[in-house]
Protein backbone atom coordinates (compact mmCIF):
# COMPACT_ATOMS: atom_id res chain seq x y z
CA UNK A 1 0.00 0.00 0.00
CA UNK A 2 1.12 3.50 -0.78
CA UNK A 3 2.12 4.94 2.58
CA UNK A 4 0.81 8.33 1.39
CA UNK A 5 -2.72 6.93 1.70
CA UNK A 6 -4.03 8.20 5.03
CA UNK A 7 -7.66 7.17 4.76
CA UNK A 8 -9.27 4.30 2.93
CA UNK A 9 -12.46 4.79 0.94
CA UNK A 10 -14.40 1.68 1.94
CA UNK A 11 -17.72 0.70 0.42
CA UNK A 12 -19.59 -1.85 2.53
CA UNK A 13 -22.74 -3.65 1.44
CA UNK A 14 -25.56 -3.04 3.91
CA UNK A 15 -28.86 -4.85 3.69
CA UNK A 16 -30.65 -8.13 4.21
CA UNK A 17 -32.28 -10.94 2.26
CA UNK A 18 -34.67 -8.48 0.62
CA UNK A 19 -31.88 -6.34 -0.84
CA UNK A 20 -29.45 -3.62 0.04
CA UNK A 21 -26.83 -1.23 -1.25
CA UNK A 22 -23.28 -0.03 -0.66
CA UNK A 23 -22.46 2.66 1.89
CA UNK A 24 -19.16 4.50 2.01
CA UNK A 25 -16.92 4.93 5.04
CA UNK A 26 -13.60 6.68 5.57
CA UNK A 27 -11.29 4.38 7.53
CA UNK A 28 -7.84 5.40 8.80
CA UNK A 29 -5.10 3.48 6.99
CA UNK A 30 -2.63 1.53 9.11
CA UNK A 31 0.76 0.14 8.21
CA UNK A 32 -0.29 -3.45 8.85
CA UNK A 33 -4.03 -3.82 8.43
CA UNK A 34 -6.25 -6.68 7.38
CA UNK A 35 -9.63 -6.38 5.70
CA UNK A 36 -11.20 -7.76 8.88
CA UNK A 37 -9.49 -4.94 10.81
CA UNK A 38 -11.19 -2.47 8.46
CA UNK A 39 -14.63 -4.04 8.97
CA UNK A 40 -14.11 -4.12 12.73
CA UNK A 41 -13.03 -0.45 12.74
CA UNK A 42 -16.21 0.50 10.89
CA UNK A 43 -18.40 -1.41 13.34
CA UNK A 44 -16.66 -0.02 16.42
CA UNK A 45 -16.32 3.57 15.25
CA UNK A 46 -18.85 4.37 12.55
CA UNK A 47 -21.63 1.81 12.19
CA UNK A 48 -22.44 -0.12 15.39
CA UNK A 49 -25.22 -2.06 13.67
CA UNK A 50 -22.92 -3.50 10.99
CA UNK A 51 -23.25 -7.29 11.04
CA UNK A 52 -20.42 -9.61 10.10
CA UNK A 53 -19.02 -12.96 11.19
CA UNK A 54 -15.59 -13.84 12.54
CA UNK A 55 -14.07 -15.92 15.31
CA UNK A 56 -10.39 -16.85 15.40
CA UNK A 57 -8.80 -13.99 13.37
CA UNK A 58 -5.86 -16.25 12.44
CA UNK A 59 -7.14 -18.21 9.44
CA UNK A 60 -8.24 -21.31 11.30
CA UNK A 61 -12.02 -21.13 11.69
CA UNK A 62 -13.19 -20.13 8.21
CA UNK A 63 -15.83 -17.69 9.52
CA UNK A 64 -14.82 -14.36 8.07
CA UNK A 65 -14.85 -14.88 4.31
CA UNK A 66 -16.33 -12.00 2.30
CA UNK A 67 -16.17 -10.57 -1.18
CA UNK A 68 -13.32 -8.05 -1.27
CA UNK A 69 -13.07 -5.90 -4.39
CA UNK A 70 -15.13 -8.52 -6.20
CA UNK A 71 -13.19 -11.59 -5.13
CA UNK A 72 -13.89 -14.05 -2.29
CA UNK A 73 -11.24 -13.88 0.43
CA UNK A 74 -10.61 -14.81 4.06
CA UNK A 75 -10.60 -11.31 5.46
CA UNK A 76 -8.58 -12.00 8.61
CA UNK A 77 -5.54 -13.03 6.55
CA UNK A 78 -5.97 -10.60 3.68
CA UNK A 79 -3.81 -7.53 4.08
CA UNK A 80 -5.35 -4.34 2.79
CA UNK A 81 -2.18 -3.50 0.88
CA UNK A 82 -2.65 -6.68 -1.16
CA UNK A 83 -6.13 -5.82 -2.42
CA UNK A 84 -6.42 -2.05 -2.31
CA UNK A 85 -7.29 -0.40 -5.64
CA UNK A 86 -6.03 3.18 -5.31
CA UNK A 87 -7.57 3.93 -1.94
CA UNK A 88 -10.77 2.00 -2.62
CA UNK A 89 -12.01 -1.15 -0.98
CA UNK A 90 -15.37 -2.77 -1.68
CA UNK A 91 -16.61 -5.33 0.81
CA UNK A 92 -19.71 -7.47 0.27
CA UNK A 93 -21.20 -10.74 1.56
CA UNK A 94 -20.06 -13.98 -0.07
CA UNK A 95 -21.55 -14.79 -3.44
CA UNK A 96 -23.79 -17.85 -3.99
CA UNK A 97 -25.15 -17.77 -0.45
CA UNK A 98 -28.27 -16.01 0.84
CA UNK A 99 -27.63 -12.92 2.93
CA UNK A 100 -28.85 -12.80 6.51
CA UNK A 101 -27.76 -9.23 7.20
CA UNK A 102 -24.99 -7.01 5.87
CA UNK A 103 -21.84 -9.17 5.52
CA UNK A 104 -23.20 -12.29 7.22
CA UNK A 105 -24.48 -15.02 4.91
CA UNK A 106 -26.64 -18.02 5.67
CA UNK A 107 -24.30 -21.00 5.24
CA UNK A 108 -26.97 -23.64 5.81
CA UNK A 109 -27.03 -24.76 2.18
CA UNK A 110 -23.22 -24.97 2.14
CA UNK A 111 -23.10 -27.30 5.15
CA UNK A 112 -26.16 -29.27 4.03
CA UNK A 113 -24.25 -30.08 0.87
CA UNK A 114 -21.37 -31.46 2.93
CA UNK A 115 -23.72 -34.01 4.41
CA UNK A 116 -25.44 -34.35 1.02
CA UNK A 117 -22.09 -35.44 -0.43
CA UNK A 118 -21.70 -38.02 2.36
CA UNK A 119 -18.99 -35.82 3.80
CA UNK A 120 -19.31 -37.71 7.06
CA UNK A 121 -16.86 -40.30 8.31
CA UNK A 122 -18.44 -43.75 8.62
CA UNK A 123 -16.29 -45.78 10.99
CA UNK A 124 -15.59 -49.44 10.37
CA UNK A 125 -14.22 -50.10 13.87
CA UNK A 126 -15.35 -49.39 17.39
CA UNK A 127 -13.40 -48.05 20.37
CA UNK A 128 -12.93 -51.66 21.44
CA UNK A 129 -10.86 -52.38 18.32
CA UNK A 130 -7.16 -51.70 18.01
CA UNK A 131 -6.21 -48.41 16.30
CA UNK A 132 -5.74 -49.04 12.59
CA UNK A 133 -2.15 -48.39 11.51
CA UNK A 134 -2.19 -45.89 8.63
CA UNK A 135 1.08 -45.27 6.84
CA UNK A 136 1.62 -41.60 5.89
CA UNK A 137 3.30 -42.91 2.73
CA UNK A 138 0.26 -44.90 1.66
CA UNK A 139 -0.74 -43.48 -1.80
CA UNK A 140 -4.40 -43.05 -0.83
CA UNK A 141 -3.40 -41.35 2.43
CA UNK A 142 -1.11 -38.99 0.52
CA UNK A 143 -4.06 -37.98 -1.70
CA UNK A 144 -6.30 -37.50 1.33
CA UNK A 145 -3.69 -35.42 3.13
CA UNK A 146 -3.28 -33.11 0.13
CA UNK A 147 -6.96 -32.14 0.38
CA UNK A 148 -7.63 -32.42 4.11
CA UNK A 149 -6.86 -28.91 5.36
CA UNK A 150 -10.20 -27.38 4.39
CA UNK A 151 -11.48 -24.82 6.93
CA UNK A 152 -15.05 -24.66 5.52
CA UNK A 153 -14.77 -20.96 4.69
CA UNK A 154 -16.94 -21.28 1.54
CA UNK A 155 -14.55 -19.16 -0.52
CA UNK A 156 -14.46 -21.90 -3.20
CA UNK A 157 -18.25 -22.22 -3.10
CA UNK A 158 -18.53 -18.49 -3.63
CA UNK A 159 -16.00 -18.48 -6.48
CA UNK A 160 -17.71 -21.31 -8.37
CA UNK A 161 -19.78 -20.36 -11.42
CA UNK A 162 -21.27 -23.85 -11.58
CA UNK A 163 -22.79 -23.32 -8.14
CA UNK A 164 -24.20 -20.02 -9.43
CA UNK A 165 -25.78 -21.73 -12.42
CA UNK A 166 -26.95 -24.89 -10.65
CA UNK A 167 -28.16 -24.52 -7.06
CA UNK A 168 -28.27 -28.32 -6.71
CA UNK A 169 -24.53 -28.67 -7.40
CA UNK A 170 -22.80 -29.92 -4.27
CA UNK A 171 -19.88 -27.55 -4.82
CA UNK A 172 -16.11 -27.79 -4.51
CA UNK A 173 -15.80 -27.98 -0.71
CA UNK A 174 -18.31 -30.81 -0.24
CA UNK A 175 -16.81 -32.83 -3.10
CA UNK A 176 -13.29 -32.18 -1.85
CA UNK A 177 -14.37 -33.56 1.52
CA UNK A 178 -15.91 -36.60 -0.20
CA UNK A 179 -12.59 -37.18 -2.00
CA UNK A 180 -10.64 -37.22 1.28
CA UNK A 181 -13.06 -39.79 2.71
CA UNK A 182 -12.89 -41.95 -0.43
CA UNK A 183 -9.14 -42.10 0.21
CA UNK A 184 -9.55 -42.93 3.91
CA UNK A 185 -9.22 -46.68 4.26
CA UNK A 186 -10.93 -46.58 7.66
CA UNK A 187 -14.14 -45.25 6.15
CA UNK A 188 -16.89 -47.77 5.44
CA UNK A 189 -19.17 -45.91 3.03
CA UNK A 190 -17.10 -45.69 -0.15
CA UNK A 191 -19.74 -47.33 -2.38
CA UNK A 192 -22.62 -45.29 -1.02
CA UNK A 193 -20.66 -42.03 -1.24
CA UNK A 194 -19.55 -42.79 -4.80
CA UNK A 195 -23.16 -43.36 -5.84
CA UNK A 196 -24.15 -40.07 -4.21
CA UNK A 197 -21.44 -37.94 -5.75
CA UNK A 198 -21.91 -39.55 -9.18
CA UNK A 199 -25.59 -38.58 -9.30
CA UNK A 200 -27.42 -35.31 -9.96
CA UNK A 201 -25.57 -32.30 -8.53
CA UNK A 202 -22.43 -34.43 -8.14
CA UNK A 203 -18.90 -34.33 -9.47
CA UNK A 204 -19.87 -34.54 -13.15
CA UNK A 205 -21.41 -31.07 -12.92
CA UNK A 206 -17.94 -29.56 -12.49
CA UNK A 207 -16.80 -27.62 -15.59
CA UNK A 208 -13.19 -27.44 -14.39
CA UNK A 209 -13.02 -23.64 -14.40
CA UNK A 210 -10.66 -24.08 -11.44
CA UNK A 211 -11.83 -20.93 -9.67
CA UNK A 212 -11.96 -22.99 -6.45
CA UNK A 213 -8.27 -23.72 -6.78
CA UNK A 214 -7.47 -20.12 -7.69
CA UNK A 215 -9.20 -18.65 -4.65
CA UNK A 216 -8.77 -21.33 -1.95
CA UNK A 217 -6.97 -19.49 0.88
CA UNK A 218 -5.35 -22.73 2.04
CA UNK A 219 -4.07 -23.42 -1.47
CA UNK A 220 -6.02 -26.64 -1.78
CA UNK A 221 -7.05 -27.93 -5.20
CA UNK A 222 -10.72 -28.99 -5.16
CA UNK A 223 -10.68 -29.26 -8.97
CA UNK A 224 -8.10 -32.05 -8.69
CA UNK A 225 -10.20 -33.73 -5.99
CA UNK A 226 -13.30 -33.56 -8.18
CA UNK A 227 -11.29 -34.93 -11.13
CA UNK A 228 -10.26 -37.78 -8.82
CA UNK A 229 -13.92 -38.48 -7.99
CA UNK A 230 -14.75 -38.51 -11.71
CA UNK A 231 -11.98 -41.07 -12.22
CA UNK A 232 -13.25 -43.22 -9.36
CA UNK A 233 -16.78 -43.02 -10.73
CA UNK A 234 -15.67 -43.95 -14.26
CA UNK A 235 -13.56 -46.84 -12.96
CA UNK A 236 -16.51 -48.06 -10.93
CA UNK A 237 -18.69 -47.93 -14.05
CA UNK A 238 -16.22 -50.02 -16.05
CA UNK A 239 -15.87 -52.47 -13.19
CA UNK A 240 -19.60 -52.98 -13.06
CA UNK A 241 -20.37 -50.88 -10.00
CA UNK A 242 -17.51 -51.82 -7.69
CA UNK A 243 -15.89 -48.76 -6.11
CA UNK A 244 -12.29 -50.00 -6.19
CA UNK B 1 -17.19 -7.05 -10.34
CA UNK B 2 -16.51 -10.63 -9.20
CA UNK B 3 -17.87 -11.97 -12.44
CA UNK B 4 -15.70 -9.70 -14.55
CA UNK B 5 -12.54 -10.55 -12.60
CA UNK B 6 -12.62 -14.30 -12.44
CA UNK B 7 -14.07 -14.66 -15.91
CA UNK B 8 -10.91 -13.08 -17.27
CA UNK B 9 -9.01 -16.12 -16.05
CA UNK B 10 -7.36 -18.21 -18.79
CA UNK B 11 -9.07 -21.43 -17.72
CA UNK B 12 -12.49 -19.78 -17.56
CA UNK B 13 -11.97 -18.51 -21.11
CA UNK B 14 -10.79 -21.98 -22.20
CA UNK B 15 -14.01 -23.44 -20.82
CA UNK B 16 -16.06 -20.82 -22.64
CA UNK B 17 -14.25 -21.51 -25.92
CA UNK B 18 -14.92 -25.23 -25.53
CA UNK B 19 -18.61 -24.65 -24.85
CA UNK B 20 -19.18 -22.08 -27.61
CA UNK B 21 -17.25 -24.12 -30.22
CA UNK B 22 -19.34 -27.17 -29.31
CA UNK B 23 -22.59 -25.25 -29.70
CA UNK B 24 -21.46 -23.77 -33.03
CA UNK B 25 -20.54 -27.24 -34.30
CA UNK B 26 -23.92 -28.57 -33.18
CA UNK B 27 -25.60 -25.79 -35.19
CA UNK B 28 -23.52 -26.77 -38.23
CA UNK B 29 -24.49 -30.45 -37.99
CA UNK B 30 -27.84 -30.17 -39.88
CA UNK B 31 -26.03 -28.68 -42.90
CA UNK B 32 -23.38 -31.41 -42.59
CA UNK B 33 -26.03 -34.13 -42.65
CA UNK B 34 -27.84 -32.43 -45.51
CA UNK B 35 -24.69 -32.56 -47.65
CA UNK B 36 -24.07 -36.17 -46.63
CA UNK B 37 -27.64 -36.89 -47.73
CA UNK B 38 -26.91 -35.31 -51.10
CA UNK B 39 -23.90 -37.62 -51.48
CA UNK B 40 -26.18 -40.60 -51.01
CA UNK B 41 -29.21 -39.53 -53.00
CA UNK B 42 -28.38 -36.66 -55.36
CA UNK B 43 -24.95 -36.75 -57.03
CA UNK B 44 -25.73 -33.77 -59.29
CA UNK B 45 -27.00 -31.77 -56.34
CA UNK B 46 -23.83 -32.58 -54.41
CA UNK B 47 -21.60 -31.43 -57.29
CA UNK B 48 -23.57 -28.19 -57.56
CA UNK B 49 -23.24 -27.67 -53.83
CA UNK B 50 -19.52 -28.42 -53.79
CA UNK B 51 -18.94 -25.75 -56.44
CA UNK B 52 -19.74 -23.27 -53.68
CA UNK B 53 -16.53 -24.32 -51.98
CA UNK B 54 -14.53 -22.58 -54.72
CA UNK B 55 -15.66 -19.19 -53.48
CA UNK B 56 -13.11 -17.46 -51.22
CA UNK B 57 -15.80 -16.61 -48.68
CA UNK B 58 -16.78 -20.27 -48.39
CA UNK B 59 -13.12 -21.26 -48.02
CA UNK B 60 -12.88 -18.76 -45.18
CA UNK B 61 -16.04 -20.20 -43.62
CA UNK B 62 -14.54 -23.68 -43.89
CA UNK B 63 -11.42 -22.42 -42.16
CA UNK B 64 -13.57 -21.12 -39.33
CA UNK B 65 -15.22 -24.53 -39.19
CA UNK B 66 -11.84 -26.27 -38.99
CA UNK B 67 -10.83 -23.82 -36.27
CA UNK B 68 -13.98 -24.64 -34.27
CA UNK B 69 -13.40 -28.36 -34.73
CA UNK B 70 -9.76 -28.06 -33.65
CA UNK B 71 -10.61 -25.92 -30.64
CA UNK B 72 -13.24 -28.40 -29.53
CA UNK B 73 -11.03 -31.42 -30.19
CA UNK B 74 -7.89 -30.16 -28.47
CA UNK B 75 -9.92 -28.52 -25.70
CA UNK B 76 -11.71 -31.82 -25.15
CA UNK B 77 -8.41 -33.72 -25.05
CA UNK B 78 -7.19 -31.21 -22.45
CA UNK B 79 -10.25 -31.89 -20.31
CA UNK B 80 -9.85 -35.66 -20.65
CA UNK B 81 -6.21 -35.32 -19.59
CA UNK B 82 -7.25 -33.15 -16.66
CA UNK B 83 -9.79 -35.68 -15.48
CA UNK B 84 -8.12 -38.99 -16.22
CA UNK B 85 -4.37 -38.35 -15.89
CA UNK B 86 -2.46 -37.42 -12.74
CA UNK B 87 -2.88 -33.73 -11.90
CA UNK B 88 -0.52 -31.31 -13.59
CA UNK B 89 0.00 -27.74 -12.38
CA UNK B 90 0.48 -26.59 -16.00
CA UNK B 91 -3.24 -26.32 -16.81
CA UNK B 92 -3.02 -22.81 -18.25
CA UNK B 93 -0.11 -23.81 -20.49
CA UNK B 94 -2.13 -26.77 -21.78
CA UNK B 95 -5.14 -24.55 -22.50
CA UNK B 96 -2.96 -22.02 -24.34
CA UNK B 97 -1.29 -24.87 -26.27
CA UNK B 98 -4.69 -26.23 -27.35
CA UNK B 99 -5.64 -22.82 -28.76
CA UNK B 100 -2.27 -22.35 -30.44
CA UNK B 101 -2.44 -25.83 -32.00
CA UNK B 102 -5.96 -25.10 -33.26
CA UNK B 103 -4.84 -21.92 -34.99
CA UNK B 104 -1.87 -23.79 -36.47
CA UNK B 105 -4.18 -26.47 -37.91
CA UNK B 106 -6.78 -24.01 -39.25
CA UNK B 107 -4.19 -21.70 -40.82
CA UNK B 108 -2.58 -24.78 -42.39
CA UNK B 109 -5.97 -25.75 -43.79
CA UNK B 110 -6.54 -22.25 -45.16
CA UNK B 111 -3.13 -22.15 -46.87
CA UNK B 112 -3.72 -25.52 -48.49
CA UNK B 113 -7.24 -24.49 -49.59
CA UNK B 114 -6.34 -21.20 -51.35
Amino acid sequence: MDQAVEALDVKVWRGNAKGGSYRSYEVPAQRSQTVLDVVTWIQQNAEPTLTYRFACRVGMCGSCAMMVNGEPRWTCRTHVKKVLEGRHLEIAPLRNLPVIKDLATDMTAFFDKWTGAEGVFHPTASRADAIAPISPEDPARVLANEAIECINCAVCYSACDTVTANPDYLGPAALNRAWTLQNDERDGAHSRRLRTISGGGGCFNCHSHQSCMTYCPNELNPTASIAGLKRLSAMSFFKGGRDR
Amino acid sequence: MMVAKHRRDTLRIASLIHRVSGLALALFLPLHFYVLGLALNDAAGLDAFLKWTDYPLVKFAETVLVLLLSLHLFGGLRLLALEFLPWSPRQKAYAASAVALSFFVSVGFFLSAV
